[in-house]
């Protein structure tokens, strides 16, 4: 049932698509059969593989740097609440300023490269890791915490018991949705100040016009991250069905 | 002020001072940042100068429209897709993949499909900004009290204005949500996109004093940024909490 409904509405986007492309012509886009074509083309370049990878490690480590940040502001604001009184309107104001605006000052700070792309990505990511996992540690139920210190859990009991169990499926929603946050900044960083990756070529496409490249790199980016969030989605799932 | 508050401004204050002190005692070079105190003052001259006021009026009208145009779409797509659940269980995994794809992705595209002025960055700030419409107002919609809906066809009301005197109302505050979530969204992506290529706004003209190392002018641009969008939001947040003390009572 659902395996269909799923099918059905890649269907319906896919006939959307061509029926677009008919409307619009050659100028402005490229049939859904071409892009899948020029794709697969484009993954068989020697030349193109280096960007792929380029992009792939710089989101893995902003990632990891998004994760690593946001968990702990998220715990420690979550424990207290007096922290948490104090810093919440600050995250939610920070979690919606364009954060574009903010990077030339990284750009400034850690020069265009490698690192640029790597901050500018964190520090998508850290927010809502940060606000999702702050809210699912302050909204334990109490009576977990008290049934710990009537067992006399230890610290590392009660923590590895009950608030990592009862904060995870809150938590893991924060991660898929600072996966994709990462993911937008990476690439943004890349189209504004890198010399290799998958935002740089997407750039390049786009002032040199060159269709082809800018569908396939478009579908690419897609397919990741729809994919990556439907992977993401399944655990999320899963840890919510286990509790 | 509260405690709360005082921790508050200190956690602010303290940071954007030993920033100034940096800056001023040259352990920061100007290249890099200049200090905020300059900053503020150079914005106070920009906006007294007025050379920028066409670029300021047209991202904020780009955001108004942006906003406008995805308010609408979003409760009129939200209301239909409520009552024909057949159709909403197919789109249900888009909603949830919508945000995990890169909208900037499509800018090159909407530059192809709507040209060079306007159009491309409203269209990027209505996307980004639509689906958080939708999936609140279908997140209220679902949550109207069954009772209500009964009541309202007992006195024989049309499916119209069922939806705009129960089902709407009922479900304001989610829309509020939504409607917040959409202007944060829209300044995002209308920045965004005039940050990509566009040929004026302020993101435009953050990214040109970027590009000619003039920090005198890039920092005071992104400090007016960053007010701007934080004073709105935070009005929106003071309105919402007004509006549901109101709803309470």
């Amino acid at each position: 049932m659902k395996g269909r409904d799923t099918l059905l509405l890649v269907i319906i986007l896919v006939t959307g698509w061509q029926l677009l492309y008919w409307a619009v012509g050659e100028v402005a886009l490229r049939s859904p059969f071409d892009t899948a074509r020029l794709l697969v083309e484009m993954l068989k370049t020697p030349r193109f593989l280096p960007h792929v990878s380029e992009s792939l490690m710089a989101f893995a480590e902003a990632y990891a740097i998004a994760v690593a940040i946001g968990l702990a502001i998220g715990v420690s604001l979550g424990a207290s609440r007096f922290a948490r009184e104090v810093f919440e309107p600050v995250l939610v104001a920070l979690y919606s300023i364009p954060k574009v605006t903010l990077y030339p000052i990284i750009l400034l700070l850690f020069g265009i490269g490698f690192p640029a792309k790597v901050a500018f990505g964190a520090v998508h990511g850290i927010v809502p890791i940060a606000l999702f996992a702050m809210n699912a540690i302050s909204n334990i139920r109490p009576i977990y915490l008290k049934t710990s210190r009537v067992m006399k859990l230890s610290h590392a009991a009660t923590f590895r018991s009950i608030l990592i169990r009862a904060a995870l499926p809150e938590v893991v929603t924060g991660l898929r949705v600072g996966f994709s946050l990462t993911l937008i900044g990476t690439l943004l960083g890349e189209m504004f100040g890198a010399q290799r990756g998958i935002g740089y070529l997407l750039m390049q496409a786009m002032s040199l016009h060159n269709m082809n490249n800018m569908m396939a790199l478009t579908l690419l980016v897609i397919l990741f991250a729809a994919s990556a969030n439907a992977g993401l989605l399944f655990v999320e799932r899963k840890t919510n069905k286990h509790l | 002020m509260s405690k709360i508050g005082l921790v508050r401004t200190a956690a602010i204050v303290l940071p954007v001072g030993a920033l100034e002190l940096l800056c001023r005692f040259g352990t920061i070079s100007p290249i890099t940042i200049i200090p905020p105190s300059e900053m503020v003052r150079s914005l106070y001259f920009i906006l007294l100068a007025g050379q920028y006021q066409a670029d300021i009026t047209a991202t904020l009208s780009n955001v108004l429209v942006s906003i406008v145009a995805a308010m609408l779409a979003g409760l009129i797509v939200a209301t239909l897709l409520e009552s024909l659940p057949a159709i909403r269980r197919i789109f249900d995994p888009l909603f949830a993949t919508y945000y995990s794809v890169p909208i900037y992705a499509f800018y090159p595209l909407m530059i192809v499909l709507f040209g060079l002025g306007d159009l491309p960055q409203i269209a990027i700030g209505f996307l980004l900004a639509v689906m958080a419409v939708i999936i609140n107002t279908l997140n209220g919609l679902d949550r109207v009290p069954q009772v209500l809906i009964k009541v309202s066809r007992v006195h024989r009301l049309s499916y119209l204005k069922i939806a705009l005197q129960v089902r709407l109302p009922s479900a304001a505050p989610y829309i509020f949500t939504g409607f917040k979530l959409a202007v944060a969204y829209s300044f995002v992506g209308i920045i965004g996109a005039e940050f990509i290529t566009s040929s004026r706004g302020i993101g435009y003209q953050i990214s040109y004093a970027y590009n000619n190392f003039d920090n005198r002018l890039m920092y005071p641009l992104i400090l007016l940024v960053l007010v701007v969008v934080t004073t709105v939001n935070m009005s929106l947040y003071v309105w919402e909490q007004h509006l549901l003390a109101r709803r309470r009572t």
